[in-house]
């Protein structure tokens, strides 16, 4: 069911439409070369430790579409998605080789802030992770934090709209997050990223803790918010990203001679060939079901 | 044998008595042990209060110390318990902030060799004797300035600085990293993520450890003797003076020839004691609410 406000679109998730809708929403992709780029990786490898992540990742992310992530687990999904935004920078022993160019700078480059790099990429997590705070404070703490003061209350409204979520919450602002059902925590996280205007936002399994009801509500979110923003979301539900993504890539997991493992890249493409006429013999296996 | 006895599921006859018996006097080797952990306790406050109930009045509170006096002058301990409040102050207000920020980089910044590092010598400071800690600032402050309230804060601040961060280092290590994560996603800088997002977290749990680190201090002796105890018998509010301070007001009653100040130390000791069950009691249930807070947020 969608309505117009004001020239805003509000979403208010039903599910039998939705998931019809969502069916019919692939459209026809123009040339690749005429895209425009937000992401440029080359030859990216993950290490922790002295354990290979991944290995020799290199690919292109475009701008407002949403490209998906699959492969088994172990393969290096959300390893991938979280260098690009460099948040594997918190954990120890984390290395990476490659470059990352998000709209052609290096992100890992000498005078890079992580901060800035976060702040333009942002990021919804596997589990709903709202802030312990109010559902308003949950949006407006990283304005806050980011200078963004200038008419808080509306930027939280129209995130929350945005996110599909303001219609259940708008008479309980100042109930804590945490009292949200675990869909619409979700949703929270995802009104909290977009609320700060990133150019990116990466999902990391976002639907993989929800019931179908609120995973379908979050796959309408793509679809309406991508003429905004660009997605890149990791998922293990290959239904989903079929449903979703405009781009596939699939990843699996190498094997080396003395029994290391690391994840690759096997093979990127526009969704719909990446599922109907795969160019990897390890691609079809996968997305047939015969593996993982 | 074609059909065997169904295999007797009853305890077997033999040995019984003698397994009974075993587990009876095991359980009430257990049980008195426990019972007399609870009743020195008792017995302790109830003789304290006892011995003290003659000093316990509103002048004890109010009227500060008169040596030698005659028995029908009124006389307290008000200028040991403005003292202790004092020096317990500038010991808090010292060890806190200072207690929080080590915990903090330890548990946020340090990498994991010097966050082992730091624990392990956090675990010795808390283990060295107070008179030793005493001694050093005698050492280090006393011998060149004097005795003074503030000397007598900075060696309690000492002892309490171990507790207080070792504590914080454990409720900190409590908040999920998916809520750091979360910070960050929407591009905070690590000490905004920290001080807005991960530290609110922990306040129940650094107030338990800072109530518990109180009530330890508020009744050391030694330090003190060293640092603040050459004093008036003044009520006196001005931490550049020596302060007469509850346990070190005890330890000089009870080696008094006159009986009515043994009663004054007791019923100092009943103060002291009835303070540091009252602040366990409340340390207790500030942690209990925080866990149940953390709980939630996980």
């Amino acid at each position: 069911m969608m309505k117009e406000v004001e020239g805003e679109t509000v979403t208010v998730p039903s599910t039998i439409e939705s998931a019809v809708r969502v069916e019919t929403q692939h459209q026809q992709l123009p040339p690749r070369e005429r895209l425009e780029q937000v992401f440029d990786i080359q030859n990216l490898d993950a290490i922790y430790g002295s354990k290979p992540a991944l290995r020799g990742v290199s690919m292109e992310v475009h701008k407002n579409l949403v490209t998906a992530v699959i492969g088994p687990s172990g393969c290096g999904k959300s390893t991938f998605i979280r260098c690009l935004n460099r948040m594997n920078d918190l954990v120890p022993g984390f290395r990476m080789n490659g470059t990352i160019r998000f709209q052609g700078q290096d992100i890992c480059g000498g005078n890079v802030d992580p901060v800035s790099v976060r702040r333009a990429i942002g990021m919804v997590f596997q589990r709903p992770n709202p802030f312990p705070k109010s559902i308003y404070d949950n949006v407006a703490w990283g304005l806050r934090v980011l200078g963004m003061k200038d008419n808080i209350s509306e930027r939280v409204e129209r995130s929350l709209t945005q996110a599909a979520l303001w219609d259940e919450v708008r008479d309980r602002l100042k109930a804590s997050a945490l009292s949200l059902s675990g869909g619409q925590q979700q949703r929270l996280c995802i009104a909290r990223a977009i609320a700060v205007e990133p150019d990116v936002v990466l999902m990391d399994e976002p639907a993989s803790a929800l019931d179908p009801i609120a995973t379908q509500a979050i796959e309408q979110l793509l679809h309406e918010l991508k003429s905004e923003y660009s997605f890149v979301i990791v998922t293990h539900n290959m239904q989903q990203a079929a449903r979703v993504a405009d781009m596939t890539a699939f990843f699996s997991i190498s094997r080396g001679a003395e029994g290391e493992r690391w994840g690759e890249l096997i093979e990127y493409d526009a969704t719909e060939k990446i599922f109907t006429a795969p160019s990897d013999k390890r691609t079809e296996d996968y997305v047939t079901g015969r593996f993982g | 044998m074609s059909s065997t006895e169904p295999r007797s599921l009853q305890r077997p006859k033999d040995r019984l008595r003698r397994r009974r018996l075993v587990n009876r006097v095991m359980e009430s080797l257990a049980w008195l042990s426990a019972a007399i952990g609870v009743a020195i306790l008792v017995i302790v406050v109830f003789s304290v209060a006892k011995q003290g109930a003659s000093a316990l009045n509103f002048d004890f509170f109010t009227k500060s110390q008169v040596p030698f006096a005659a028995p029908n002058v009124h006389q307290g301990l008000a200028n040991a318990f403005v003292g202790t409040i004092i020096i317990v102050g500038i010991a808090t207000a010292l060890a806190l902030p200072f207690g929080i920020l080590i915990a903090i980089y330890v548990n946020e910044f340090a990498p994991p060799a010097i966050r082992y590092a730091v624990g392990f010598v956090l675990d010795i400071l808390a283990g060295v004797p107070a008179i030793v800690i005493g001694f050093f600032v005698f050492g280090l402050i006393v011998v060149a300035h004097g005795q003074s309230g503030w000397a007598g804060g900075f060696a309690l601040a000492v002892l309490m600085l171990p507790l207080v961060s070792r504590t914080t280092i454990e409720v900190l290590a409590l908040v999920p990293n998916s809520l750091r994560e979360a910070a960050l996603g929407v591009g905070a800088p690590r000490w905004r993520a920290t001080l807005g997002i991960v530290l609110p977290q922990t306040i129940g749990g650094v107030l338990t450890g800072a109530t518990l680190a109180v009530a330890r201090v508020a009744g050391e002796t030694a330090p003190l003797l060293f640092t603040s105890s050459l004093v008036t018998n003044n009520i006196d509010w001005n931490p550049s003076h020596a302060l007469q301070t509850v346990p070190v007001a005890i330890f000089e009653l009870s080696e008094s020839p006159d009986p009515a100040d043994h009663a004054r130390a007791w019923a100092a000791a009943f103060v002291l004691l009835i303070f540091i069950l009252f602040a366990s009691l409340t340390a207790r249930w500030l942690a209990t609410r925080s866990r149940r807070k953390l709980g939630r947020a996980g």
